[in-house]
């Protein structure tokens, strides 16, 4: 199974979504961050709500990845992160992390490519104080395995924008939320 | 031929509710909120209690047919929860090909609009009006 996720993913980029031009992307995602530097002045706050708007996206995202790669249901953790980096980073990104379990419920995303950072540089003050300037990624996760029953944490752990040789994000899987059981009535 | 279609949200509420073709005797809102949570519940329940063994690769879904002698309920749930139902003609047609078109719809016209909260009820246009021409090309 696990090999032909690989196939499916580069088959739907190649084939079956619409693409946008890199430099748009780049500078759409850039002159969001820095409104939101200048908006909040704190570098918290920009993580905090860049993962909020992810987290907006990634809810509305998995539906549009469910319907075009007509995957079924799934309820195994390792198999949905596989699906995520093979399919999902590649359908979206164009980019496939490399995916590392430290136990059954935790994994490490890591990120060889960052289309979101290719061109940016920190100043020293956003790495002091925190900044994880691609953090929305974080959040678009979260969103998505949500909506699948998946309720995890995300953060970034290591980014090379911040002078780390490697750029990862750690996945913890809190619980698989039974959508089984009938919701009470209000 | 298909009568209707309606939307279930994974809490059990109709969002969406449109007739396409003459025929059905009409509900009222009140009865159609009654069935959508009715066959909400039926699914669940028809989920839970299919046996573990018999699919492997995927969690097993609910009900997706129900046969009567005038017409046919066919039954689509999301990996998301989402419930797609289309109500037909007694002429049984395979409905997943079918039922992915109106979730690509759906992802493309009522999910990618930012304005759309989700999981209320569905009001656009647009949605509407590919809907249409999806189940006029049948």
């Amino acid at each position: 199974m696990s090999k032909n996720y690989k196939a499916i993913g580069e088959d739907i980029f190649k084939n079956k979504v619409e693409k946008i031009s890199l430099e748009f992307f780049i500078f759409t995602y850039g002159s969001m961050v820095i409104q939101l530097i200048k908006d909040y002045d704190d570098y918290t706050m920009v993580n905090t709500t860049l993962e909020k708007l992810g987290y907006n996206m990634g809810i509305r995202l998995v539906d549009d990845f469910l319907s075009i790669t007509q995957f079924k249901p799934c309820t195994d953790f390792k198999n949905v992160m596989e699906i995520l980096t093979k399919v999902g980073f590649k359908v979206y990104l164009n980019i496939v992390p490399q995916l590392d379990f430290q136990s059954e419920i935790q994994c490490t995303l890591t990120l060889t490519d960052n289309p979101l950072a290719e061109n940016v540089e920190l100043p020293p003050d956003a790495i002091e104080n925190g900044l994880w300037y691609s953090n929305w990624m974080t959040g678009v996760i979260r969103g998505a395995l949500e909506q699948i029953q998946f309720i995890v944490t995300t953060e970034f752990t290591r980014d090379v924008l911040r002078g780390d040789d490697t750029t990862e994000i750690v996945v913890t899987l809190i619980k698989i939320a039974d959508e089984n059981v009938l919701a009470p009535e209000d | 031929m298909i009568y209707s279609m309606y939307i279930v949200n994974k809490a059990g509420s109709l969002v969406y509710n449109k007739s396409f073709n003459e025929g059905l005797a009409q509900l009222n809102s009140n009865e159609a909120l009654i069935l959508a949570g009715t066959l909400h519940s039926i699914l669940a329940i028809t989920d839970r209690v299919t046996p573990e063994n018999c699919v492997k690769e995927h969690k097993p879904g609910g009900v997706e047919l129900i046969e009567a002698e005038g017409l046919l309920i066919h039954c689509f749930q999301t990996p998301t929860g989402l419930m797609f139902v289309l109500i037909c003609d007694n002429q049984l047609f395979q409905s997943e090909p079918m039922m992915y078109k109106i979730y690509q719809i759906y992802s493309d016209y009522v999910l990618k609009n930012p304005f759309h909260t989700p999981d209320m009820p569905i009001r656009s246009e647009m949605f509407d009006t590919q809907l249409r021409n999806l189940i006029r090309s049948v």
